[in-house]
């Protein structure tokens, strides 16, 4: 009786792999469609950051797929924001006939992803990977977002310079992430050749990204009257919290990465007040195109799209313009693609959600304004 | 001045650890074995919390209670289902198994609430004690820990040494086969023994979450290292220990910080680990058992 139940488990296992076996020959046979795939952290603390890519991403595709001109077939593998990960991500994503990436959506992975999307000749462009190392040195890897350095970092700095916003800044920064790092090395440069007089600097580190007291003590003591914060939201969200109960109110200034705090279930809008921000996406704006997208994806996934979503959105149709100026066809190898896409993106001109006019260069760089905002009242208020 | 509100601090961030450790210590003492689980099982209270409280605008004590009632329920389920059948698997098998209980309850409450992050509202408000003028201020949260982790502690050692479910555990920590021998039933006397410490960890979760308001499925894991540090530094299986060795830790991690480097501090934390127990292998508080052969 013992040997049957067995025997019959073992002839469901073997049938279920037949089947998915089947499956995944069913959707290699299609190749009537662009495959464009990515990489981003779809599980673990990141998590929130990869699923806005693949959902702002998927909302584009499904769009142009319903327009019955170029068609696209898009699939996301989970890195959960680790390196080793992301590569073996890549490699699935590789035998699964991946024609065109979207790289990675966070710093670090894409660093390692990047490299094989070179070796392989695969065009790669990030929605907001947005490292140096990303681009440095590899032809056919493009950014989506500002690049750290010098664009935002350094701009935020040359902001609060030519509005005065401050006389003495204070910075805390993530020192083991390496978009907190390249947004804290340009903010310095900048400000440095800016005369803007940096008071104090701290940092902290995963696993120590809690009590930020100390930090806060040491920016109170050496009188900042305005505190930059490179980070993403989470940690942002406590070092705010903190500060208030502290009873320290500095002017805060913080980065694209900051945008969500506000979406966040719980968070009180007042301790965002006024806190600023360079952004190049607002979810609140008034542009048709932007609202659209942004109803979308409240009715499908229930929340606010951020920054991520919106660029992932826009790198879709960015692929769309190339292809589609370059008369690509999905029969291309990607090593065709490569590159047609390559002389495509450094010669066109893209307007999207997080930007018009926009430009890349040949390093894979992407150039578009930066919009200062302002938290009033729990919405971003644009400054200028 | 300064010296002192780094020393509060300290005394806040340590109290949390203080609290995570009396219930890894507590399971360690009793069911001999390293409960990584620990960690998530926090977690899960405070998003209990969190939901009765925010979502479903619960009392407070209410949302409290339902976090340790779902927990102690978590604890003695995951117990039976992923420690009880390796019973006689080698430890190493059981600390791997709770590595994987640990993945498992992350990834399954990322399924269930999502990894975006929650703002927890503390349980105790968000008030502050001002002392000396205002010169020196301690939380609410910071007093509410404190005062937990003592009734706690206290509590613990009195169910452990006066009464006759304490004494069966005592029992089962220093030999299963002559407890059951002996007429103690050891399966139920440890289920027991994951039930209190589960019971604790809602609890340290809410605490946790009152201090650092940001919820995500993986908020209780780096905490649970430290405050398993935390235990080790104490001497691991000594409830005072326990206690001692968090807020020790708490205190050393924002010295570390403030007076040497904010990069280096948790390397310091460690270093100081690393000396400690070379000088007491048994950990601050702990007692050098000594193997009959």
């Amino acid at each position: 009786m013992k040997h049957t139940a067995k025997k019959m488990l073992s002839f469901v296992i073997v049938l279920t792999l037949v089947v998915s076996l089947c499956s995944v020959f069913a959707l290699a046979d299609e190749g009537d469609a662009f495959k464009i795939g990515g990489t981003g952290p779809l599980t673990g603390g990141a998590a929130i950051y990869g699923l806005a890519a693949e959902r702002g991403a998927q909302i584009a595709v499904d769009e142009i797929n319903a327009e019955g001109g170029i068609q696209f077939e898009l699939k996301y593998e989970d890195d959960t924001h680790d390196a080793e990960k992301a590569v073996n991500a890549y490699n699935a994503l590789k035998d699964w006939g991946m024609q065109l990436s979207l790289g990675s959506v966070t710093s670090a992975p894409a660093n390692a992803t990047s490299a094989e999307n070179f070796n392989d000749r695969i065009f790669a462009l990030t929605p907001s990977a947005s490292a140096p190392t990303v681009i440095d040195g590899k032809d056919n890897v493009f950014q989506m977002c500002f690049l750290d350095y010098p664009t935002q970092g350094g701009a935020s700095a040359q902001y609060i310079s030519s509005m005065g916003l401050a006389e003495k800044v204070g910075i805390i920064w993530k020192n083991d992430e390496d978009y907190s790092t390249g947004l804290r090395n340009s903010f310095v440069d900048t400000a440095a050749e800016l005369g803007l007089e940096i008071v104090a600097e701290t940092t902290f580190a995963a696993g120590n990204d809690t009590d930020f007291s100390v930090q806060l003590t040491e920016m109170q003591n050496a009188g900042a009257d305005l505190v930059f914060l490179p980070m993403y939201y989470q940690p942002a969200s406590l070092i705010l919290s903190q500060a208030a109960a502290m009873g320290y109110a500095p002017k805060w200034f913080g980065v694209d990465g900051m945008d969500g705090i506000l979406t966040m279930e719980g968070f009180d809008p007042a301790m965002a007040e006024g806190v600023m921000l360079l952004t190049p996406f607002n979810a609140d704006s008034d542009d048709p195109a932007t609202k659209a997208f942004v109803e979308k994806y409240q009715e499908l996934y229930d929340e606010t799209p951020n920054q991520f979503a919106a660029d992932a959105y826009d790198c879709i149709y960015a692929y769309k313009q190339a292809l589609e100026a370059a008369g690509a066809t999905p029969d291309m190898t990607n090593e065709e693609l490569n590159d047609l896409m390559i002389e495509q993106f450094t010669t066109m001109t893209f307007d999207g959600l997080t930007g018009t006019g926009m430009t890349w260069d040949a390093s894979g760089a992407v150039s578009k304004g930066a919009h200062g905002c302002v938290i009033e009242n729990g919405v971003y208020v644009g400054l200028d | 001045m300064t010296f002192l509100n780094y020393l509060l601090s300290g005394i806040s961030l340590g109290s949390i650890y203080a609290i995570i450790a009396l219930g890894y210590t507590m399971v360690y003492g009793i069911a001999k074995m390293l409960n990584f689980a620990h960690g998530d099982v926090i977690m899960v209270g405070a998003y209990i919390c969190f939901f009765a409280v925010s979502r479903y605008h619960m009392p407070p004590v209410v949302g409290v209670l339902a976090a340790m009632a779902v927990c102690t329920v978590l604890g003695i389920v995951v117990e039976r289902l992923a420690y009880k059948p390796l019973r006689a698997a080698p430890s190493l098998a059981v600390l791997i198994t709770a590595i994987g209980v640990s993945y498992f309850l992350q990834n399954g409450a990322q399924l269930l609430w999502t990894p975006n992050p929650k703002v927890f509202s503390s349980v105790v408000g968000t008030g502050r004690l001002a002392l000396f003028g205002g010169q020196l201020t301690v939380s609410y949260v910071t007093i509410t820990t404190i005062a937990s982790c003592i009734v706690i502690m206290i509590a613990l050692t009195l169910f452990t040494g006066r009464t006759k479910m304490g004494k069966a555990m005592r029992a089962c920590s220093e030999d299963k086969g002559a407890a059951q021998l002996m007429g103690i039933n050891v399966n139920s006397t440890i289920s027991v023994t994951f039930a209190i410490g589960s019971a604790l960890a809602a609890v340290a979760g809410v605490l946790l979450c009152s201090a650092y308001p940001t919820l995500v499925p993986t908020t209780g894991s780096m905490p649970g290292i430290k405050a398993f540090t935390a235990a080790v530094f104490g001497g691991i299986g000594s409830i005072p220990g326990a206690f001692v060795g968090g807020l020790l830790l708490g205190v050393i991690e924002i010295f570390a910080k403030a007076y040497i480097s904010t990069q280096l501090s948790d390397a310091v934390v460690f270093a100081v680990l690393i000396v400690v127990l070379l000088v007491k292998p048994a950990g601050l508080l702990g007692k050098k058992v000594s193997e009959k052969v």
